[in-house]
């Protein structure tokens, strides 16, 4: 970082841009994290919007995965990590006693960096979620899930014929794809991808980009990715994230041709990251 | 007498090989001086003294090595003739006797005690070929150590490659040292194998094999009734099945479970306490065990079985099988343990995401993940448990019963080759060959189940490596 | 996600959290009883040994004469050894229970006193000839069962269990009958009893007298086993690792040693006494009951313990440093033995620690070549008869007489006092030279 960039980041309290939306669907506010004694997220606040997919770009390290895991509590699994502040989903707070976290993950999915199918079949792995939940009655409506989440993963013709077979001996694409049907199957309301392309390679990723354009119509989308020209295409909101600061956000065009401020252009000109 | 003189004439090759060191080293040098120095030689002058040494000790020891191999055989068929036709005529086990009693009196040196004149010859004989034996082997090993080592000495030059060759002959050692755990194998295997073969010439192979009676006290005098013995292994194999199955019981749950506990829930800090509690389990001596479950638990399994009204042997196969499934639980929990933690966690943060409770990615994720690992893991203590000897030695009885009732008394395959082997007895007899029949079935019965456990468990490790 | 799988979801919840709990509490009572185990183990363990730390003395008086002792007082050392001792015992009993009149009743009354009592005495005579013609107060080992009573501290009142007292669980169970009991207790009253700590139990050999016997034999025993066993196991261990780590070409031979290795671990350790049996004992008619056969078949059951424990050492040696070493010009050898051996040591020795520690608690494989032998004597080579502390602990067990049980609880404590300052010693080693690359 130049001293002029460290200086701008230094002075940088308010995030730039408009961080709300007229109708949220997921609202965090004043978010700080911290691993043990070390801050990671510097006062967040962001909405996600309703059939939208937000984009959260930044350097490594700047806090985007870490806040994305803040949104279905996933960081309730790591001991060390604390958070504060405020996140609500359709107006219920996250991380009040009310909020059961399995009720949460169930209403908020996630996608990861790397596919990640269970040692199941490819069946089991879309049948998973589902049936923890107690969403089928029977055989038949669990079949019906399975086979409509696998269609609108744009998977099922593949898979069709080998639905037995296990998950992991589909091809990285293919694996990401089931983890994407794996999630909708619970029919959240919203989707978190943690970077879901950066195992892939490009054609796969054009069709999982593909497929995140599709889902928009019906979830809000919150993707983490380290690609401009991904979150360029996908998303209709960007978010740039630095050293654990919300740096600004803004409409995706506007952010990729006429960013605000400093860091942000620095960024997508191509001067760090 | 006989072994003093081989540790004699090792030492005095140890110290000639010293010696060659020094003169190889030495000669080194002088060589070194006459050809521009230590530049213009190959190697250091210690390796030039190694080589030397090496070629006085090795060569000298091989054939120490070999002669004491064969020296028996030798004496033995030099011997044969002069011990008398009337022995010969009465069949082996009387040559041997004789054989006996001739060895005991040369080795103790009392060939004056005997008092048959005939013995006495044959005595003299074999104390003759013993001494000549071991003065031959005196000098020849001591000629080809000093000869070989002069020509090596000779044979130094500055281009002669000795680092290249020590280093030649120390990797053969290495290789020597790790080929010993196939010669254990081999020895296993040939031994057993051997005298079963022997055993299956007196009885039939397919009576031991399906044979449901097990009485194999063979009478002294052929004309005695029940000389013959039965031996028939199944009651020896439920035997054993049946105390393993209840050590399985035991130590499955509490092992798997402890395990998943400690790789899944336990504080760090817990895990660093609870962990080496837990190999302390595994460190105590196996007699140990065997001591607790025949004066401690079997006592108490008998008395509550007395207040509620049923009969249980005192050496029943439950007391044994407890103790046992004590014993492998830390086992099961350390191999489980290694494979749980092993799974990646990408795995659990999935299900998770999904909403699952933290015990359903467990039972319906972590564990299907794992399940390769913990059965490779439960092969190898179901290994243990059929090869377990001392617990049911001293816990199980010796009564051949087939029987399926924990509360019975039944004996294994370990605790009958134990019993048949620790009397005094005569080597050749049915009785002890059927011990080392035995031995062949659980070496072959533990050789597979080890097999494909570590074929599973390699698996399974490839698949997340 | 509608509000109907929401409300789903939600009817869920309350079953799956308790499974959730369930689950836990399965993990827990498990961890618990495991540990629960071992203290059990090990609780009655030291409740039954360490009475044989102690051993009841009784006090007599004993007229130490020509008399009683049938040799006069100038005798020689080894004349005075072969005096009537337990006569001098007897006739002192005797005098103390004048009212004891039959041979049988005389018989029990000198049954109080260890038979051991005799050689302790003549050997306190020899010490301390001015006592000779006079009567002296001495303390004497008391027998097994009087000692166990006695130590114990019973109420010698209650009767005995037998026959219809069978289920009278406050009757004492003791060999001895209501006569000796009687007498016992008049020692008791006079305190002439005395419980002392006794070091019996380290200085001497086994014994048929339980009072007598201790694990001075099998601790040597052990101890000349363990040294075959680490002289051979080591270097040959270390040696393998080191080929099979650092030289060993991939092909079959090597892949053939690597699942030989691995699965020789996992046989049963008695297989390995039937090839000590067959081939030492039977082939190379090596001395039954001598360490030398038990330390090369405990050999051969560690090696593959070490040699895996070593090629981890080995492996945790980082490449650079060999390169750094090769890079000098140094040999692949020289780069061994100078460089990677030293570095890897710690870890080599604490395996062969641990694989020792295994070899100490061996017991099947040493049944199998006549390690069971009844061993007074103290061994005094590698070749003599011998057993050792794991296999007296079997041969205790079995003993019938009830006396033993302290005695194999005690030796079992030794042992695993021992196991116990091994794996001690492989954990420090491990701590103090853990390097992390």
């Amino acid at each position: 970082m130049s001293d002029a960039a460290k200086e701008a980041f230094d002075a940088l309290t308010e995030t730039v841009g408009r961080v709300t939306v007229d109708d949220p669907k997921m609202q965090a506010e004043n978010v700080d994290v911290f691993y043990a004694e070390k801050q990671a997220i510097y006062d967040v606040t962001l909405d996600v919007a309703k059939n939208e997919v937000v984009a959260m770009i930044g350097p490594s390290g700047c806090g985007k995965s870490t806040f994305l895991r803040c949104l279905n509590r996933m960081n309730d699994t790591i001991p060390s990590c604390k958070v504060s502040g405020n996140i609500t989903l359709e107006g219920e707070s996250l991380y009040s006693s009310a909020m059961d976290p399995v009720m949460l993950r169930a209403r908020v999915g996630m996608v990861f960096q790397k596919p990640n199918p269970f040692a199941k079949s490819i069946y089991d792995n879309v049948a998973y979620g589902p049936k923890i939940h107690g969403l089928a009655n029977n055989r038949a409506e669990l079949d019906d899930i399975v086979e409509s989440s696998l269609h609108r993963a744009g998977l099922f013709d593949e898979v069709k014929d080998r639905l037995n077979a296990p998950g992991t001996s589909l091809s990285g694409g293919q694996q990401q794809r089931l983890c994407i049907a794996r999630t909708i199957a619970v029919s959240p309301e919203v989707i978190l991808m943690d970077e879901p392309c950066s195992a892939l390679d490009p054609i796969a990723t054009a069709r999982i980009e593909e497929l995140i354009d599709e889902l928009r119509e019906n979830y809000a989308i919150a993707i983490v990715t380290h690609s401009m020209q991904q979150a360029a295409r996908v998303s209709q909101r960007t978010a740039y994230f630095h050293l654990g600061k919300l740096v600004e956000v803004g409409e995706t065009k506007t952010i990729f041709t006429n960013p605000s401020h400093e860091l942000t252009e620095n960024y997508i000109t191509g001067r760090f990251g | 007498m006989e072994s003093l003189s081989v540790t004699h004439l090792t030492i005095v090759i140890l110290l000639l090989t010293f010696l060659y060191f020094l003169f190889g080293r030495h000669r080194a040098y002088s060589v070194a001086k006459t050809n521009g120095g230590l530049k213009g030689m190959h190697s250091l002058p210690s390796h030039y003294g190694t080589l030397v040494a090496l070629w006085c000790a090795i060569p000298a020891l091989l054939i120490m090595v070999l002669w004491k191999l064969f020296e028996p055989a030798v004496v033995d068929s030099l011997l044969a003739s002069s011990i008398p036709d009337a022995i010969h005529a009465q069949g082996e086990k009387s040559v041997s006797l004789y054989r006996n009693e001739i060895n005991n009196a040369v080795d103790s040196g009392k060939i004056d005690s005997l008092l048959d004149p005939v013995k006495q010859a044959t005595a003299t004989r074999l104390d003759g070929l013993q001494k000549n034996a071991t003065l031959g082997l005196f000098v020849l090993v001591l000629c080809t150590a000093i000869v070989l080592g002069v020509l090596a000495l000779k044979r130094i030059t500055p281009k002669l490659t000795a680092r290249h060759r020590v280093e030649a002959v120390i990797k053969g050692f290495l290789l020597l040292c790790a080929s010993i755990a196939i010669l254990t194998t081999l020895g296993i295997v040939l031994s057993v194998l051997f005298e079963s073969i022997r055993f299956f010439g007196q009885v039939n192979i397919f009576d031991f094999v399906t044979g449901v009676k097990w009485s194999p006290q063979t009478a002294i005098r052929t004309d005695q009734v029940g000389s013959t013995g039965s031996f028939g292994a199944v009651p020896l194999f439920t035997g054993t099945l049946l105390i393993s199955l209840i050590a399985m019981i035991v130590a499955v749950p509490f092992g798997l479970m402890s395990a998943i506990y400690l790789a899944e829930y336990a504080s760090p800090r817990m895990r660093a306490i609870v962990k080496p509690l837990l190999e302390m389990l595994a460190g105590i001596p196996t007699v140990v065990y065997g001591v607790f479950a025949a004066l401690t638990v079997a006592p108490i399994i008998k008395d509550i079985g007395q207040s509620v009204g049923l009969s249980v042997a005192s050496e029943s196969a439950l007391a044994a099988g407890l103790v046992m499934g004590i014993m492998i639980i830390p086992f099961v929990s350390s191999l489980s343990d290694d494979v749980i933690t092993a799974v990646p966690q990408s795995m659990r943060d999935g299900s998770f995401g999904l909403g699952a409770t933290h015990s359903e990615t467990i039972r319906k994720v972590v564990i299907p993940a794992a399940l390769p690992g913990i059965v490779g893991g439960v092969l190898l203590a179901a290994s243990r448990a059929i090869g377990e000897t001392m617990i049911v030695v001293m816990a199980a009885g010796l009564a051949a019963n087939l029987t399926a009732n924990p509360l019975e008394a039944v004996t294994t395959v370990t605790v009958q080759i134990v019993t048949l082997l620790t009397g005094d007895q005569e080597f050749d007899s049915a009785k002890t060959l059927a011990a080392f029949a035995l031995g062949l079935m659980l070496f072959v019965a533990t050789l597979i189940l080890n097999v494909i456990a570590l074929i599973v468990v390699r698996r399974y490790r490839e698949q997340y490596e | 996600m509608s509000d109907e799988t929401t409300q789903r979801v939600r009817a869920t919840l309350k079953k799956r959290y308790l499974k959730e709990k369930l689950f836990r509490g399965f993990g827990i009572t498990a961890i618990a009883a495991s540990l629960g185990f071992l203290v059990i183990l090990l609780g009655s363990i030291i409740y039954k040994g360490m009475p044989a730390f102690q051993a009841t003395y009784l006090k007599v008086d004993i007229t130490l004469n020509e008399d009683t002792l049938g040799v006069g007082g100038t005798v020689s050392d080894a004349e005075m050894q072969g005096a009537n001792f337990s006569g001098a015992i007897k006739s002192a009993m005797r005098d103390r229970f004048p009212d004891v009149k039959k041979r049988k009743a005389k018989k029990n009354l000198y049954a109080l006193v260890s038979s051991g009592a005799e050689y302790a005495l003549a050997e306190y005579m020899i010490n301390n000839r001015e006592q000779f013609g006079q009567t002296v107060s001495l303390w004497l080992l008391a027998d097994d069962e009087a000692d166990a009573l006695i130590k114990r501290n019973k109420d010698l009142s209650k009767p005995i269990r037998r026959g219809e007292f069978k289920n009278d669980s406050s009757a004492l169970v003791t060999r001895l009958n209501k006569d000796q009991l009687g007498w016992l207790q008049s020692f008791k009253d006079a305190g002439d009893t005395d419980v002392r700590i006794s070091s019996t139990f380290f200085t001497n050999g086994n014994s048929r007298e339980p009072e007598q016997a201790g694990i001075r034999a099998a601790l040597v025993g052990s101890a000349y086993t363990l040294l075959i066993t680490f002289a051979l196991s080591f270097p040959i261990a270390v040696a393998a690792a080191i080929y099979l780590e650092e030289f060993a070409p991939q092909n079959r031979w090597t892949d053939l040693v690597e699942v030989n290795i691995n699965n020789l671990a996992a046989v049963p350790s008695i297989v390995f006494g039937l090839l000590g049996l067959a081939v030492f004992i039977n082939y190379l008619q090596l001395p039954r009951s001598a360490p030398v056969v038990g330390g090369v078949v405990l050999s051969l059951m560690t090696l593959p313990t070490i040699i895996i424990s070593s090629r981890a050492a080995l492996k945790a040696v980082p490449p650079s440093i060999r390169e750094a070493a090769r890079g000098l010009g140094a040999s692949p050898v020289q780069v061994v033995t100078h460089h990677v051996l030293p570095l890897a040591m710690p870890g080599i020795l604490t395996g062969t620690i641990i694989g020792l520690a295994q070899a100490l608690g061996e017991t099947a494989p040493l049944l199998m070549i006549g390690m069971v032998a009844f061993i007074v004597d103290i061994p005094g080579s590698v070749t003599d008869p011998s057993t050792v502390l794991p296999v007296q602990v079997f041969l205790w067990a079995d003993a019938p007489e009830r006396a033993f049980t302290e005695r194999t609880s005690a030796a079992i404590m030794v042992l695993l006092a021992f196991l116990i300052v091994m794996n001690l010693a492989a954990v420090l080693l491990r701590k103090k030279f853990e390097r992390r690359w």
